[in-house]
């Protein structure tokens, strides 16, 4: 499952999604708007993507994932529009057949999620607004 | 030729629309294409072709769909 919606993420349906027999363990990653940037109040955040590449490029670090964590199942969902604070904006499962592969695996997906995904964040401050950049973006 | 330009984000507040259609000489690169779209202080980019990361030194080709990738947000 590799999806960008515009309501709140079907956390349950995400996990499903990685469940089989083989798998000794499940991550589920949330990543949740928050209400501050360097002191200032964030009122909401609003989230828009380059659909068809972005669903791309999650199939595409899915795929990785899958090739480089041997039994590893791995699902991700972001959303889209404004998300209040305190909810999620992704929701990344994976699983493996043993823990210490899944947890690498999430930080992997999660990271080069923000590095890859044609997706931008805008914050709206009591007292204005901005778009916000990850560390780990590839402009150059 | 013609090829297909998206914006988001703070490129598509600053151009104000979400894409246009662009006449542009063979061999332009995409370098030069976002130079000469937005003239003065621009933001980094990545480029991305046909919904595909590509090179700033890159030519599209006819019909391309070309977007100027500002620093992502997203996770």
């Amino acid at each position: 499952m590799y999806a960008l919606v515009d309501g709140p993420i079907d956390v349950p349906a995400v996990r499903a999604a990685v469940a089989q027999d083989t798998a000794g363990a499940i991550l589920v990653f949330h990543g949740v708007t928050r209400d501050n940037f360097e002191g200032r109040e964030v009122v909401e955040l609003a989230y828009e993507a380059y659909g068809p590449m972005a669903v791309a490029e999650l199939e595409a670090i899915g795929r990785e994932v899958e090739a480089r964590w041997s039994g590893a199942r791995c699902a991700m969902v972001h959303r889209l529009g404004v998300v209040p604070v305190g909810e999620a904006s992704v929701v990344i499962a994976v699983s493996t057949p043993h823990r210490a592969a899944c947890y690498e695996a999430s930080r992997y997906a999660i990271d080069t999620l923000k590095a890859r995904v044609p997706i931008w964040k805008k914050e709206i401050y009591r007292d204005g607004s901005a778009w916000k950049a990850n560390a780990e973006t590839p402009s150059s | 030729m013609k090829v297909r330009v998206l914006y988001f984000a703070a490129l598509r507040e600053a151009r104000g629309c979400r894409e246009e259609e662009v006449e542009v000489p063979v061999g332009t690169t995409l370098g030069d294409l976002y130079a000469s779209l937005f003239p003065g202080d621009r933001v980094p980019v990545a480029y991305a072709v046909n919904q595909v990361y590509a090179a700033a030194s890159e030519a599209p080709s006819d019909g391309d769909e070309v977007c100027f990738l500002p620093p992502l947000g997203g996770g």
